[in-house]
């Protein structure tokens, strides 16, 4: 046990003096979320799971990341929060604490913090909250269990279709010291349900202290549909690590997207378990860390059961020294015959001094299947540079366009056009870094 | 326009154009045909600079200036323009946008300012229409999931939009149904021009009725070894190659 270690927990305790009305459903979960998490060591290069993910620009901060932020202004940062000509209901947090200003100011009956949430709500949460994470395999979420005090609950009742689309966005600001935000979503779709989320982490241009733990916890109905999506635009001086746990019900189907676009170390585990049969799972990510960034998925597909499908899409594209990890493990169980389960993932190196450590982990015990899954770490096609250029556009041109072009082809499925525009002009920034070479793309 | 001199080409360490001579003058169609194997494609990946090519002697000169030595993008700018024979699919680049930076690269060299996004996208409309493309290909992923023959008229689209001085149109009649064919024609026929000349390369001589030569090479083992008017054509296609092919082997030995 480091100081470092027990240094993190200290957070749970200035929280917990803090807020007196803390539900029963929670203290529970902090009871066991901190005996779990003490029972776990750090990670370490000699984890399995975290073989390629060095935390030492985490561990070695000296302050510690222990303590809640010292400050929650919102002054300046509507701008940064808001997601242009997406029509939602935002639910903003600064530096891990709720902001009414920077929030919707009409509320949604479907959307509410634990702290605020009725008798029939809390009853929800009391039945679910926890119920998606093997805390034990996880230690940032058995962190999260032990330290969260709130968090965002979406409940969509049976054959409900939430047409209003949910933003939660966490923004963070520089403060004097480093410290922790433990952001936590429970999502609850009853039989027949969908709603579509969209997690949002930005933060000010800053060079950023914190540490970002966030955790989204999903039970999806029977029938019901949820389509999330999570996109990362901190700034690179940040931490985020945290995850995706999705339980799906018989024929429900999960569809999300991911976007990393880094801060110093970022961690994302995505868990979907295949529970009852006849599901479906969709996950499309793109990564693309620059300069120093570190950048790792970790994704795991347990199919318990028959009849279930998982289509897996990651693409990243590794600049400068940067450094991504993607780790895409699917795991069919002896009874999970007639699985339908593809993983793709594929990257882009436009430095000599950047690494990408890929790993397509398909564990198959069932034999009644039908499982395909590829790797691969490429350049730029030279039939299509040679296209490009026999047109007159420059070589420099036509690696941006391409590299564009390689990440773009997977946001044209994109359900929220919001979504899709609020990413290309920062991808077209990315790979142009000219005004030049970028006039043609975003 | 096109000065070609005793040009020499090896692929993969395999000689492919042995020595070959081509004089075009403004204005002029030239057809090549012959046999598979011969260089016709070699020809215009050579002329257009594309990699793996190797140039092991001779002389390629536009308007005068030595193309040999110049990077594609150079030479496509100076007027040179190749419509592929397996055009290459570009998901998620659209169309329209490739279509933008090209115009505006090739303008750009040409001293002109680019065109704004509104005029552009006015002409590239109207360039669909004229090779029955419907507009939703502007906004498609280049070449993505388009036909054989979409994806031949999207290259004669490139070329009105481009302008170019030399357009180089690489077997643009393969695979392509009756009325596909009849389209290109018209979009090389209507792009006829006093300063402007074209290499139809081509096995067939189908293609050669609606795009009537001024003159026709056959290219057999990496030369020309005949050369005549377009009634050339028809004598390739009731006799075939192989008595040309012969008669080269002979003179070669």
């Amino acid at each position: 046990m480091t100081d470092f270690h027990k240094g993190l927990l200290a957070v749970n305790d200035e929280n917990l003096s803090k807020e007196s009305s803390s539900l029963a459903a929670i203290a529970t979960l902090n009871k066991s979320g901190k005996e779990s998490f003490l029972q776990q060591e750090i990670p370490t290069r000699k984890t399995e799971a975290w073989k390629f993910t060095s935390l030492f620009g985490f561990t070695s901060n000296e302050e510690g990341y222990g303590r809640l932020a010292a400050s929650y202004d919102a002054a300046g940062l509507d701008a940064l929060t808001t997601i242009p000509a997406l029509d939602a209901q935002r639910l903003v947090f600064v530096n891990g604490q709720f902001s009414a200003e920077l929030s919707s100011k009409e509320s949604v009956a479907n959307v509410v913090r634990f702290s605020e949430a009725n008798e029939a709500q809390q009853a929800i949460i009391a039945d679910n909250l926890g119920t998606a994470i093997e805390q034990e395999k996880h230690i940032f979420a058995a962190l999260n269990n032990a330290t969260t005090t709130d968090g965002v609950l979406v409940h969509v009742g049976k054959n409900e279709n939430l047409k209003t689309n949910i933003q939660i966005t966490h923004i963070t600001t520089a403060q004097a010291n480093p410290f922790t935000v433990q952001a936590r979503i429970l999502i609850v779709l009853e039989t027949g349900a969908e709603a579509t989320i969209v997690e949002h982490f930005a933060s000010n241009s800053d060079e950023q202290n914190c540490f970002v733990n966030a955790i989204t916890e999903a039970k999806v109905g029977p029938n019901a549909r949820l389509n999330h999506y999570r996109l990362q635009l901190m700034q690179e001086g940040s931490i985020q690590i945290g995850g995706v746990h999705v339980d799906l019900d018989r024929d429900a189907n999960y569809d999300s997207f991911q976007l990393g676009l880094g801060a110093k170390i970022v961690r994302n585990d995505i868990n979907v378990n295949h529970n009852v049969g006849g599901s479906h799972c969709e996950l499309v990510g793109v990564y693309l860390p620059q300069n120093k960034q570190l950048i790792d998925f970790h994704s795991n597909i347990e199919h318990k059961i028959a009849n279930c499908t998982t289509k897996e899409v990651f693409r990243g594209i590794m600049a400068d020294k940067s450094k991504a990890v993607f780790n895409g493990r699917i795991h069919i169980h002896p009874d999970a015959q007639k699985t339908l389960a593809e993983l793709s993932n594929k990257n882009l190196l436009l430095s000599n001094d950047a690494t990408i450590n890929t790993k397509p982990e398909l564990e198959i015990y069932a034999d009644d299947v039908r499982c395909a899954h590829g790797a691969t770490i490429a350049q730029l096609d030279e039939q299509a540079r040679f296209y490009l250029r026999s047109r007159g556009i420059s070589a420099a041109e036509a690696d941006v366009m391409l590299s564009f072009g390689f990440i773009n082809e997977l946001l044209e499925n994109l359900e929220l056009d919001a979504v899709r525009n609020l990413i290309r002009p920062i991808l077209a920034q990315r790979f142009g870094r000219d005004e030049e070479l970028m006039q043609h793309i975003g | 326009m096109l000065t070609i001199k005793d040009l020499q080409a090896k692929v993969e360490d395999k000689d492919i154009l042995k020595g070959l001579n081509l004089d075009i003058k403004p204005g002029e169609i030239h057809a090549i045909m012959g046999p598979n194997g011969a260089g016709k494609s070699t020809l215009g990946n050579v002329l257009s600079g594309r990699e793996g090519y190797e140039v092991t002697g001779g002389s390629a000169e536009l308007e005068g200036k030595d193309l040999l030595d110049l990077d594609p993008e150079e030479r496509a700018r100076l007027g040179l323009f190749l419509a592929f024979q397996y055009p290459v699919e570009i998901p998620g680049v659209s169309n329209l946008e490739f279509l933008k930076a090209s115009v505006d690269s090739v303008r750009a060299a040409q001293g002109k300012e680019p065109l704004d996004s509104v005029s552009f996208l006015k002409l590239a409309r109207a360039k669909c229409k004229l090779v029955d493309l419907d507009q939703s290909f502007l906004k498609r992923g280049v070449n993505e999931g388009f036909s054989g023959g979409e994806k031949k008229r999207n290259e004669i689209m490139q070329m009105m939009l481009l302008e170019p001085k030399l357009c180089i149109l690489d077997e643009t009649d393969s695979g392509l149904d009756i009325d596909a064919l009849q389209v290109v024609a018209e979009g090389v026929n209507s792009l006829r021009d006093p300063n402007r000349s074209f290499i139809i390369v081509t096995h067939y001589q189908r293609l050669l009725d609606y795009i009537v030569p001024d003159f026709v090479h056959v290219l057999a083992n990496g030369k020309i070894v005949k050369s005549g008017g377009k009634e050339l054509a028809l004598e390739l296609e009731e006799k075939g190659y192989a008595w040309l092919e012969d008669a080269a082997e002979n003179g070669a030995s």
